[in-house]
């Protein structure tokens, strides 16, 4: 069934199809009752193109919400930070913008997701030991830094490109 | 025959009873006793602000002490109910102002509070001492510094989740420096920063305070200091727990925490390095409540810190717990009641975290006294519902939010019908539940067959006709709130159980099928209920009758149906012209 779904040929936002499907069937048991169709505007209240229009969806409060959405707030100030990302053995390097991640965890993740590797988690006693890899920065000064010891604000901000190590070299920077 | 029992007698007897329920029944027995009773009252809760009228209550109880009062409905949380819609509080200070001298306790939920009334608040009552706002809005912190500076006695400020304009951190400095009576403090929401000092001098010369929650402006380098002012603390809102790593930092905030002894409660968290979560370990096992909600913690991190705490009792925690910490959560927290996991990511498309049903049942097989949950998740399967009702018959509130609404089970792609049949049907003592996901009239069936003790119900996207509408009215004994968002239900169920609805504190229906015509019928069939149409398109009657109103709220009410505060998208029965709207 997956693949099937995966094959399909389709213009619009993938994931969405199934979902808008079913709203739109629930719009259509309203039509079929004995009311008057053209004054009913629950019709477009109901049937969004994208889950994001229906308001008060999902039922997250509003202080809730803005803790989470400082992600869209920090790239609406215009200001980008774009650092260069090298991994040891990749063909060429990446570039990632460090204002669009909240905190660590999220950039790990796209660093892992980008580099198809896996990074781990981070201790302040071991570093990312345990795992092949392991994200290092630049830093103002010039020196190369394990990324996770100082606060998240404090990186994005001395940040000048990081470089994601391999192996025993890894394991070298993080007894130090 | 004369009655033989002096009234100071009965006033002692009666003071006794703490629960309205109990004063209620007794005011019920007879003239002398409700005259009694009315006289010797001295804390109400009014559920629903417009129910009542001011002039009503003061004129049975003459003698309040404390008020609890809520107002807008609760879906209003999520912005269904349009800003100027109503339950404002100054009418009720102003009249309680003249009434009630020795006013001690107001507490307000989901209401719109002013300065103005703030200000009037603290000039008002010589031994005011509690102020809670849940979700209030509508004041800024001047009035806050209103109550701080003139509110001698003042014992709790709390400003629970409330919209607060933050002009300035400045209203804190306004305790006087002869205020030492604080027991609690929740200032979390606010935004500004207040001055340390001012906040410092204010926790020292407290010896009484036993909650205290900064808000996020409080860094965590002043965190020690404020604690080790108050060791006797037991419920602590930390401001943001983020520093640069330094080991003096660190050693300094350890050292503060292992003075408080009896700290049960924890939350805030703004901002965490983890890091900084081990110098809470000396008090984690007596920790009972532990609110991680704002926090972006890793899985690993989460689970090292919930392993410490042997006795929590209560876990708010974002997603970022993933199914693997709440494997950890069972096998370490036996006591654990409460959970709730909110959302990290509501609004994307993809899962962000591996957070899935699988983690409820883990907590629901390894809990045996789980009786709350509200969770948030992307999946959920019939199979994972059965076996969590099967295996925590003991639920009294279940809350599921599948982030897509209507969902079907994710593995058979069938309705969740049987899953939330289950928890109904073994969940004996079930008072509150939502539902999310693919529905049908069927769900409907089961809840009015099973769902006797079911007070509060919050439905949305669900059901296929009236007929669910009618088998929750009709079958579901106890429901007190009912909220309905999107569903196709409409004017047959609503006018066959109309009679229902004057048993229930309220009923909330939004983008359903409820028409004009059926709402004026409701309210002329039923003289004391309000059935308020609120449509933000114009006069309801520009439209066909059989048009759908945008919102109905109906509730029951022994006040004016007319309120004076309605704004111009509220239609209610108009008593003068029995056929028109107003």
């Amino acid at each position: 069934m997956e693949t099937s779904v995966a094959t399909e040929l389709r213009l619009g936002l993938p994931g969405r199809d199934e979902s808008e499907a079913k709203i739109t069937s629930v719009s259509n048991k309203r039509s079929s009752s004995e009311m008057d169709d053209s004054c009913d505007p629950q019709q477009e209240s109901v049937a969004p193109a994208q889950k994001a229009q229906v308001v008060g969806w999902p039922p997250v409060r509003s202080y809730r919400k803005n803790i989470l959405q400082k992600k869209a707030e920090s790239s609406s100030d215009g200001s980008a930070m774009f650092v260069k990302v090298s991994m040891d053995g990749a063909p060429y390097l990446r570039k990632i913008d460090l204002k669009f991640y909240m905190n660590y965890l999220d950039l790990l993740k796209a660093l892992q997701n980008m580099f198809k590797c896996t990074i781990g988690v981070y201790s302040e006693r071991e570093g990312y030991d345990g795992s092949e890899f392991a994200p290092t920065y630049e830093d103002k000064d010039g020196d190369w830094m394990l990324v996770g010891d100082v606060p998240w604000e404090m990186f994005v901000t001395s940040c000048k490109r990081m470089r994601i190590m391999k192996g025993s070299e890894a394991r070298g920077l993080g007894c130090l | 025959m004369a009655y033989s029992f002096p009234e100071e007698v009965l006033e002692h007897v009666f003071s006794f009873l703490s629960s309205d329920r109990d004063r209620n029944a007794v005011s019920l027995v007879c003239k002398s006793w409700y005259d009694i009773e009315r006289w010797c009252r001295r804390r109400i809760f009014v559920g629903n602000c417009y129910a009542v009228s001011p002039e009503i209550v003061i004129r049975r109880f003459p003698e309040l002490r404390a008020v609890e009062m809520k107002g807008k409905p609760h879906f209003a949380d999520f912005n269904l109910v349009p800003e100027g819609w109503g339950a404002y509080a100054y009418p009720w200070i102003a009249a309680m102002e003249e009434a009630y001298p020795f006013l001690e306790e107001i507490k307000l939920k989901r209401m719109v509070v002013t300065d103005e009334s703030l200000e009037l608040i603290s000039k008002s009552y010589k031994s005011f001492k509690v102020l809670v706002l849940t979700s209030c809005e509508g004041f800024t912190t001047d009035g806050l510094a209103s109550i701080a500076a003139n509110c001698r006695h003042l014992r709790e400020l709390d400003l629970r989740e409330s919209e607060v304009e933050d002009l300035s951190g400045h209203w804190l400095s306004h305790f006087p420096d002869s205020c030492t009576s604080l027991v609690s403090l929740n200032m979390s929401c606010l935004g500004s920063e207040v001055s340390f000092c001012a906040l410092e001098r204010l926790v020292a010369r407290s010896p009484n305070l036993r909650t205290l929650r900064l808000n996020r402006a409080v860094p965590l380098e002043r965190l020690a200091n404020l604690i080790r002012r108050a060791p006797q603390l037991v419920e602590l809102g930390t401001g943001a727990y983020s520093a640069e790593i330094r080991s003096d930092t660190f050693s300094n905030l350890a050292d503060a925490f292992s003075a408080c002894k009896q700290l049960k409660a924890l939350s805030g968290f703004w901002d965490v390095v983890p890091s900084y979560l081990p110098a809470m370990y000396s008090v984690c096992s007596g920790i009972t409540s532990l609110n991680l909600s704002y926090a972006a913690i890793p899985s690993s991190d989460l689970v090292k810190l919930i392993s410490q705490c042997q006795n929590l009792q209560r876990l708010w925690v974002l997603d970022y717990i993933e199914d693997s910490g709440l494997d950890a959560l069972a096998a370490s927290c036996k006591d654990l009641q409460e959970l709730r996991v909110f959302p990290s990511d509501p609004f994307g498309a993809e899962p962000n975290v591996s957070l899935t049903e699988q983690g409820l049942v883990s907590v629901s097989e390894g809990c045996p006294k789980l009786e709350s949950v509200l969770y948030f998740c992307r999946q959920m399967s019939n199979a994972a519902l059965i076996a969590i009702a099967k295996n925590r018959p003991n639920f009294i509130r279940f809350r599921l939010c599948i982030i897509d609404p209507q969902a079907p089970d994710y593995l058979t792609l069938e309705p969740l019908d049987a899953g939330f049949g289950a928890i109904v049907e073994k969940c004996k003592e079930l008072r509150r539940l939502s539902m999310t996901g693919l529905l049908t009239d069927r769900v409907f069936k089961y809840i009015g067959s099973h769902a006797k003790k079911l007070e509060m119900l919050s439905i949305a996207f669900a059901g296929d006709s009236d007929l669910g509408l009618h088998h929750v009215l009709s079958g579901c004994d106890s429901l007190r709130k009912l909220e309905i968002r999107d569903c196709p239900f409409g004017d047959k169920a609503l006018l066959a159980n109309a009679a229902k609805l004057e048993t229930m504190r309220s009923l909330w229906m939004s983008s359903c099928s409820v028409s004009f015509g059926a709402c004026k019928l409701l309210a002329q069939k039923m003289p004391r209920l309000n059935v308020e149409v609120i449509d933000e398109r114009g006069p309801p009657d520009s439209r066909p009758e059989g048009c759908s109103v945008e919102r109905a709220y109906v509730y029951r009410t022994v006040a004016s149906r007319q309120r004076l505060d309605m704004p111009d998208f509220v239609w209610t029965h108009d008593e003068d012209s029995s056929l028109r709207y107003s």
